[in-house]
């Protein structure tokens, strides 16, 4: 690693504002990565210790905040779990609000993604669309939960807020307009040359390496790995719900890219079967104070792949034990090796790819000449432009693109 | 039979001694609780035989005298979460990174936060504590406060 033609690159771990921010440190032969070390936790926040001081009550609202932008997906995990170790039969009604708010969730993480990608490959007309759409999903969640993120939804033993029929039906007119835009980025994603070609064997993880490192969500399904848990070990109202697991063989960005949008659409037809199809009655059974000694473990689709909580109970109103397992942290494994042998102007989009818990502004890139103690820190934006630059002066500029696109939509 | 009934028929008729230490606690939950000694054979039987080809997780637990660690092992939704204990005072286990490479990151967790030591874990970077972290704290035991430490 001292050879006067190899650099070690440490990105990060600077990033006050995610879960997991994480540091990568780059070996590079001039523009090739020889290798990369990842160290985490730079934000370890004991979550799980901290569960163990409080009451069932409390955790919800603490486990809602792992994360910011899956928290029903934690928040539901969570309480699933609990319920069943206390034998709760949650009311049907509350089982279909939680799935229509995690889908709703789906959309408004996949629709930020798209704009993320498109902006790390220097497409910022997609970022600005994308964003611009997604305030339709977050206004819908405002409406329904009264918040953008951490809606607060999920108590032990159901829901804490109905859904009302003038409430069902802007969420309706919300999806005919998604679905709509949806359309137009998936005829985007799988027709612009720009986009096919930029996207394509970059971070390629193959079928058997997303098994062996068990990858989980669009990143593992876009290697043809057909899982999922929302059809595999089902939850919620998911085992009434008819929908389409989408898988992609391109086992690159690209097929990541058209996992996420397709997935949107089956986001839209799971959404319209929980309004069509939701039982009248109650929305939550009473829980008990304490929660009799047993265990559980719960597993959840979330937008970035499943997530697992395992909850020990011991009989009093504070649990033994709370284990989470975020999606981004089985995923980051699968990231060195798509990282190897690849260009550092890649890195970028291929670590945005498993949609990571991070990746957006104020990271530092600190570069390092290893033989001589040289020291150069970069921001992430000018790693983000010299990747733009790069593949521009390769033939990959979507200059054109982003101004024929400005013009096509209103 | 459902498919959990003929995975607890499986298992115990290959290893006796895992008589009454299968648990189908509901449907696609399977619990396992096997002794260190026996623990390899029973994973690896588990993961090549019979095909629970994904580790989701591995969880620590501090049960007293002895730390545990819980594998939760996943085929399609079906989920087997085999446990094994060690001694407190010497929580020794072997890696499974053998059989997924991706449980390295779940062993140097139980390493920083219960001190479990994971016989042949690569050496690398610790997660997800601090590297000056002080030795010989580990947050998720019970008998663990937080606070500052002057010892």
């Amino acid at each position: 690693m001292h050879d006067s033609d190899k650099f070690k690159i440490p990105m990060g771990p600077q990033h006050p504002a995610l879960k997991e921010p994480e540091s990568f440190s780059v070996a590079l032969r001039g523009e090739k990565i020889l290798g990369v070390e990842i160290r985490l936790g730079y934000n370890h926040r004991g979550v799980e210790k901290a569960c163990e001081d409080r009451t069932y009550t409390q955790d919800v609202y603490l486990i809602e905040r792992v994360c910011g932008i899956c928290s029903h997906s934690h928040s539901t995990c969570f309480v699933q779990a609990v319920e069943e170790i206390a034998g709760l039969a949650v009311p049907k009604r509350a089982l279909y609000i939680r799935t229509l708010i995690a889908e709703l969730e789906r959309v408004h993480s996949h629709l930020l993604w798209l704009g993320v990608a498109g902006h790390e490959i220097g497409f910022d007309t997609l970022l600005m669309y994308t964003w611009r759409d997604r305030e339709v999903v977050m206004d819908l969640l405002a409406l329904l939960t009264g918040n953008r993120v951490n809606y607060g939804m999920n108590t032990i033993g159901g829901v804490r807020r109905d859904i009302t029929a003038e409430q069902a039906a802007e969420v309706l007119k919300g999806m005919d307009i998604l679905e709509e835009r949806t359309k137009y980025y998936i005829e985007v994603a799988t027709q612009e040359t720009s986009i096919i070609k930029r996207l394509s064997g970059v971070g390629k993880l193959y079928y058997p390496d997303a098994l062996k490192l068990d990858a989980v969500g669009p990143t593992a399904r876009a290697s043809d790995v057909d899982r999922d848990t929302r059809r595999d070990d089902p939850y919620a109202a998911y085992p009434e719900m008819a929908f389409d697991v989408i898988t992609d063989s391109n086992s690159d960005v690209y097929g990541r890219t058209v996992v996420r949008v397709k997935e949107l659409m089956e986001a839209y037809k799971i959404v319209r079967q929980c309004l069509k199809n939701m039982p009248d009655g109650p929305i939550a059974v009473k829980a008990p104070r304490k929660i009799p000694a047993g265990e559980a473990v719960s597993r959840y689709e979330a937008p970035r792949g499943e997530d697992m909580h395992y909850v020990k109970s011991n009989g009093t109103e504070k649990p033994e034990r709370v284990k989470v397992r975020a999606p981004t942290l089985a995923n980051v494994q699968a990231v060195k090796h798509m990282l190897k042998d690849r260009y550092l102007a890649d890195m970028p989009i291929v670590i945005a790819a498993i949609d990571p818990c991070f990746s957006c502004t104020d990271r530092l890139v600190s570069v390092q000449q290893l033989d001589n103690d040289a020291h150069q820190v970069l921001t992430w934006q000018a790693l983000h432009e010299y990747s733009i630059e790069w593949h521009r002066s390769r033939g990959t500029d979507f200059t054109a693109l982003n101004k024929k696109l400005s013009k096509a939509i209103g | 039979m459902s498919t959990e009934e003929n995975i607890v028929q499986e298992l115990v008729k290959n290893f006796g001694y895992l008589e009454n230490k299968v648990r189908l606690a509901r449907p696609r939950r399977l619990f396992l609780d096997v002794d260190l000694a026996h623990f390899e054979e029973v994973f690896a039987y588990a993961v090549q035989k019979l095909k629970f080809s994904h580790l989701i997780s591995i969880t620590g637990l501090d049960e007293q005298d002895n730390l545990s660690f819980l594998y939760h092992l996943a085929q399609k939704g079906v989920m087997l979460n085999i446990k094994t204990s060690a001694p407190k005072d010497n929580p020794v286990i072997k890696t499974v990174m053998s059989y997924f490479p991706g449980a390295e990151i779940y062993e140097r967790e139980l390493v920083d936060l219960f001190g479990a030591k994971v016989e042949g874990l690569p050496a690398g970077n610790r997660y997800p504590l601090t590297d000056d972290w002080p030795a010989g704290e580990f947050p998720l035991r019970k008998d663990w406060k937080g606070g500052h430490s002057d010892a």
